[in-house]
């Protein structure tokens, strides 16, 4: 049913934090490779050799400049995926029923087998983090990997996301937003996490964590912090390099 | 947003169609026999090629019966349930119309009512949309409900009523654009809010997450022809609502039908590609299109390799 559950037992998520993430895109290939073998239908790409590939994807990192009032700009490398909203709006949208968010952990999934295709529900997405799968020609989205985290077959520490099981800067974690003790829920209390765009009202459960601010190097100029160890040492000079020094010397013109 | 042909010609079509069904049925035209054949086959005709040609929009149409199950939630389900529900009650009425020279005034209004409930469900499908801060009010529906009106009463009302909808319909759709053009900024969404670093400084994209397209660039990011949007706006005002107006309003009704009909057909037209093509998604912040800009121009990718233009 595409009705919103009034409440759910967990809210299952991730909390990203911008301050470590290095943009390496590690969590994009681990995400394509799990859901392009683990699901009734493969994620596909289109193209993939040709001029102008093109695929569905469930997690993209894009990288922002961040420039403020004063001091240099920033980079920061911001993975975006879907964030299991509590009032998904993509949920109430869907014609079919294949739409739906689990009462017992909160995931929001796809049931491909009843979704037409309309892309209504990515319409209805601030957070574009649906995409229509090319080949199976149905909506595609992040499941939490819904398929490991509850997988007893796996051995214990493999039963989280695939992309916070490879994030090799330890950016990405996993646990229940909904219990304030959980460690997730103390990390975003640390931390100040964020909501990505509020004024939607979508309630996300995952959380952002903002950079830290940066270090300052005594002030903000254009000269490298490195050009006083590239200046010239070859004063008092002896042996070869020192007649070389005073040869190209006697030549003139500037050193 | 994407403005693609299947959803122009289905929104239009069906307006239309609904449109004519819900005058027809509301008995503001006495019609039987022949004429009575021409009108309802009209409007059958219209609702029939629009949800016809909605069905090409979808992945997979084999399974759209599904879309009638979740109208609890679903203004797109309430849409096939009432479009469903409006066509099979207006049949009775229709029939006894055409054949019996008996229409049945009662059960006519109600699958009347319906019609015009079916062409609310569709402007309700974007007016939902938060997403779509240019959609997401009330002159939305307005324009949805007044373009089918004046469709249909153009075919089958009283040549007052259809003159007063047509120049309603003019006031609907500028007042839709003169609202929507500041809906985004009223809404408060900006690429500070989209990434939550706003309260660091000012953002702006260095680098996107691929070098190629993407579903979501094509579907909601799509920035083509808005140069034109002026010269559209006129042309959907003069054809689709002042010319009609003036025709019904100047001319006895069967010189004047045909040419109002095929000039508020391209107004129409023309106002609902602008309606898509200028719809600005939030998901654009992501990946800094400026709500109203111009495309950007070509990268560096894109001059290398000009097939990807």
């Amino acid at each position: 049913m595409t009705a919103l559950p009034p409440s759910t037992g967990k809210k299952l998520g991730l909390v990203i934090d911008l301050d470590t993430c290095v943009g390496c895109h590690a969590c994009v290939v681990s995400c394509k490779e799990w859901n392009s073998q683990s699901q009734a239908s493969p994620l596909a790409d289109l193209d993939a050799y040709g001029p102008a590939p093109e695929g569905a994807f469930l997690n993209r990192v894009h990288s922002f400049e961040v420039t403020p009032p004063e001091g240099p700009p920033v980079v920061v490398h911001f993975p975006r995926s879907c964030l299991h909203c509590e009032d998904a709006p993509c949920v109430t949208v869907c014609p079919t029923g294949a739409s739906w968010k689990r009462a017992e952990d909160g995931i929001v999934l796809v049931n491909e087998a009843a979704c037409i295709g309309c892309g209504l529900c990515a319409w209805a997405c601030p957070y574009g983090a649906r995409e229509m799968d090319g080949a199976e020609r149905v909506m595609k989205k992040c499941t939490l990997c819904v398929d490991r985290i509850h997988n007893e077959t796996l051995p214990e520490p493999d039963r989280v996301p695939a992309c916070v099981k490879s994030c090799p800067a330890g950016a990405r974690h996993f646990g229940d937003l909904g219990d304030p003790g959980s460690a997730v829920s103390r990390l975003v209390a640390a931390r100040g996490g964020v909501d990505l765009m509020p004024e939607q009202g979508t309630k996300p459960v995952n959380k952002y964590l903002p950079p830290r601010p940066r270090d300052r190097l005594g002030g903000f100029s254009d000269e490298s912090p490195l050009a006083r160890y590239l200046d010239p040492v070859t004063d008092g000079a002896g042996g070869f390099l020192g007649w070389l020094d005073r040869s190209l010397g006697r030549l003139g013109g500037r050193p | 947003m994407h403005p693609a042909p299947s959803l122009i010609l289905f929104t239009v079509l069906s307006g239309l169609g609904f449109g004519l069904l819900a005058v027809l049925g509301l008995g503001m035209h006495p019609a039987t026999g022949w004429t009575a054949f021409a009108l309802y086959g009209a409007g059958y005709g219209a609702a029939g090629a629009g949800l016809v040609a909605s069905a090409f929009h979808l992945g997979h149409p084999e399974r759209a019966l599904l879309a009638l199950t979740q109208w609890r939630t679903s203004w797109l389900s309430r849409e096939a349930v009432l479009a469903a529900a409006s066509l099979a009650l207006m049949a009775p009425h229709a029939a006894g119309a055409v054949f019996l020279a008996r229409p049945l005034p009662g059960l006519g209004a109600v699958a009347g009512a319906l019609c015009l409930a079916t062409v609310l469900a569709t402007a309700m499908i974007y007016a939902q949309l938060r997403t779509v801060p240019r959609w997401h009010h009330w002159t939305t529906p307005a324009v949805f409900l007044t373009a089918a009106l004046a469709g249909g009463t153009l075919l089958a009302g009283p040549p007052a009523a259809a003159a007063a909808l047509a120049v309603l319909l003019a006031g609907t759709l500028a007042a839709h654009w003169r609202a929507g053009d500041r809906r985004f900024a009223e809404a408060g969404h900006s690429p500070e809010t989209a990434t939550g670093l706003g309260a660091l400084g000012r953002v702006r994209l260095l680098a996107p997450p691929q070098t190629g397209g993407n579903y979501l660039l094509r579907e909601m990011v799509h920035v083509v022809g808005r140069k034109h949007a002026t010269r559209l706006r006129l042309i959907a005002l003069a054809a689709g609502a002042l010319a009609p107006a003036l025709l019904i309003a100047l001319l006895p009704a069967p010189w004047a039908i045909p040419p109002a009909l095929a000039l508020h057909l391209v107004g129409m037209l023309a106002a609902r590609w602008l309606f898509f093509a200028e719809a600005e998604h939030v998901v654009g912040l992501y990946f800094d299109r400026p709500v109203g800009a111009a495309p950007a121009a070509p990268t560096t990718d894109q001059r290398n390799m000009p097939w990807k233009a």
